[in-house]
């Protein structure tokens, strides 16, 4: 657990609408690799915003973020998209998949887009990822067609297609029932389990975070309290 | 970037709003096809009208003009050199109408790089005689091989045929106006009197009919020989050379060396008609600019369909970011729908406006001006085509721009954050 992949560095955000609040207040803290973290508090307390600092969608902060050990401070906005295309897989609360596509092509985008593989190879990735989580079956329907759990399981899919170094979720149980909260919180425990994959969730589920290795705390833009979680 | 897969992306968001797209693309459709249809339609009215002038007007004239000398005697005295002599009551010399050295003049000009080719002509001021009434009227001895190659001459042929001029001895092809005066039919025998005297009969083998009824009422065709006799003239009497070009925009520079060249007058079309150019300059201009502000119209559509799907697809841009497309990859895609709709549009577009074109072609338009036309005219130039396409490429990448842009600046985190 040496190698860092994603870390913090005094990260402080403002937001200027309607008047001047300080959102993240200089948060420190780093990720291993293998780690499966939770960021856990109120709502307002700059998790969030945190998440999208870390995201690299938010460029606006001071600070510093060191993705792989590279800073992406004062990076171009394709320099940051390319990183998020190949080393950051996202899960967000709702869905948001793209419903002019059909399952199979949602999870084939991304890849699509690094262009690593040929079109045949990533749709066998594809492929492979639909069915371990169980999925494969729905590959040919159009994605609106979907059921809300499945929907975040295909969005999961995505997230894995080019094997990124991280994957970051935003509430990513927030709009499910416990039925689907639960499976989809068991795919992630598999994927820390069996591919050792790293995690950074987003929730206010204190129920999934207590199943998390490692709960970071926040409030009032700082963290506060950082457990580790050994029974995982 | 991966063009294959934007074009992918564009499409499918194309196919999701096909309505929207294909009222965009039928607004591009109008546009071009009452551009082309216009454009051809206008055009061809601009050839015809330019024609009844331009194509039987030589593009450079050489003659003997009638005026007098410009050396006076009295220039040329050593005593009056530094003097300014007024000269009252001065009269046009007696300046001979023949072109010296015709058969000289007409060989340089053939071989000459630039002359498309050369109609000799002599002209022959006669009466035709009616009964007790005397017709004033003007004879053209016409080489009939060379005026119909360069000058359109059988295209004005409303009776008998431009060849028996040169088959039948003694004939003339007389002006249908003057005909209807003379009450002259094909295969009857006209009398004439020469401003000298003399008197001929000539066989009528055709009528002619130019368009421009003053015209049709003096005028009459012989063939070279025939007028020479006329006039009793041996047979290298010519007085007109008539010269058309391959470019007639040379003919004011040439028609100075001819004349200095040849020592005769030299008359360039330019200066003879003027105002044709002026008429069918404002016509075109006019047509384009119709023709582009359809365009510029459909244009504007575009841009609100576009504007449109953008609020419609934050979503869809907003996730497209967070998975790795660039700005730049989200612009590239709103391009390739705008020009996808300009294609589309701006291709069936062409088409229409070639059968729009093809039926104005075939409506009947019957005027007693223009006897060989019978349909209203086009052109069909490959160049209004061009033009077509082109506009409403630019138009529609440039409708599709400002809104790409826009979809290219969407900060992803706002939407995924607002929901």
């Amino acid at each position: 657990m040496e190698n860092t992949i994603l870390a913090a560095v005094n990260i402080v955000k403002y937001f200027y609408d309607p008047v001047k609040v300080k959102v993240l207040n200089g948060v420190n803290f780093s990720i291993h690799r293998g780690d499966f973290v939770s960021i856990v508090g109120k709502s307002g307390c700059g998790k969030s915003s945190l998440l999208y600092v870390l995201s690299t969608m938010d460029t606006d902060y001071e600070g510093d973020v060191l993705i792989d050990g590279i800073s992406m401070q004062q990076k171009k906005e394709p320099y940051l998209a390319k990183i998020r295309n190949e080393k950051i897989g996202f899960v967000f609360q709702f869905h948001y998949l793209l419903n002019e596509f059909t399952v199979l092509k949602n999870v084939m985008l991304p890849g699509l887009k690094l262009h690593k593989y040929s079109e045949k190879e990533v749709e066998a990735r594809a492929y492979d990822k639909l069915k371990t989580l169980g999925i494969a079956d729905l590959a040919l329907k159009n994605a609106a067609r979907l059921s809300g759990g499945e929907k975040q399981r295909v969005a999961i899919a995505r997230a894995l297609i080019n094997d990124p170094d991280i994957i970051m979720g935003d509430e990513p149980t927030g709009n499910l029932d416990k039925k689907n909260s639960e499976l989809v919180f068991d795919i992630f425990k598999q994927l820390s389990h069996e591919l050792n994959q790293t995690m950074l969730i987003v929730t206010h589920d204190p129920d999934f975070a207590a199943k998390t290795n490692r709960i970071i705390r926040m409030e009032d833009g700082k963290i506060v309290n950082e457990e580790k979680n050994l029974v995982g | 970037m991966n063009l294959k897969l934007i074009v992918n992306i564009a499409q499918s968001l194309l196919r999701a709003r096909w309505r929207q797209t294909l009222v965009a693309a039928v607004g591009v459709t109008f546009g071009i096809t009452m551009f082309i249809a216009l454009l051809s339609f206008m055009s061809g009215l601009n050839d015809l009208l330019d024609g009844l002038v331009v194509n039987r007007t030589p593009h450079i004239r050489l003659y003997n003009d009638i005026r007098p000398r410009q050396y006076q005697p009295v220039t040329l005295w050593p005593a009056y050199q530094n003097s300014y002599p007024v000269i009252s009551s001065l009269k046009s010399g007696n300046i001979r109408q023949e072109i010296y050295n015709s058969g000289p003049i007409i060989r340089a000009l053939q071989q000459n790089k630039q002359v498309m080719g050369v109609a000799p002509t002599i002209t022959a001021q006669v009466f035709f005689n009616d009964g007790t009434v005397d017709i004033n009227g003007v004879i053209n001895g016409i080489n009939v091989a060379a005026e119909t190659r360069l000058f359109h001459f059988d295209d004005y042929i409303v009776a008998g045929k431009a060849s028996n001029l040169n088959t039948v001895p003694n004939s003339i092809i007389l002006g249908k106006a003057l005909a209807e005066k003379l009450v002259a039919n094909v295969g009857d025998i006209v009398q004439i009197t020469t401003s000298t005297g003399a008197i001929f009969q000539l066989k009528v083998v055709g009528f002619f009919q130019s368009g421009l009824q003053d015209f049709d009422k003096a005028q009459s065709y012989a063939s070279i020989n025939t007028t020479q006799k006329i006039l009793g003239k041996s047979s290298l009497y010519i007085t007109d050379i008539r010269v058309k070009l391959y470019d007639i925009n040379q003919a004011p520079a040439l028609a100075k060396s001819f004349a200095r060249i040849y020592g005769v007058d030299a008359e360039d079309i330019q200066t003879a008609n003027s105002q044709f150019e002026t008429g069918s300059f404002v016509r075109s201009l006019i047509s384009y600019a119709v023709g582009i502000t359809l365009l510029i119209v459909a244009g504007f559509g575009i841009y609100n369909i576009l504007n449109m799907m953008i609020y419609e697809k934050m979503d869809t841009i907003a996730i497209l970011k967070a998975t790795g497309f660039a700005g730049r990859d989200v612009k590239a895609v709103f391009l390739v729908i705008a020009i996808a709709i300009g294609l589309f549009g701006g291709i069936t577009g062409l088409i229409s406006g070639f059968g729009l074109s093809v039926v104005i072609n075939h409506i009947p338009f019957h005027t007693a001006a223009l006897p060989t036309v019978k349909t209203y005219p086009i052109n069909y130039n490959p160049l209004f085509y061009f033009i077509g396409i082109s506009f409403s490429l630019i138009t529609t990448y440039l409708a599709g721009w400002l809104p790409a842009r826009k979809a290219s600046k969407i900060d992803p985190v706002i939407i995924i954050r607002g929901k």
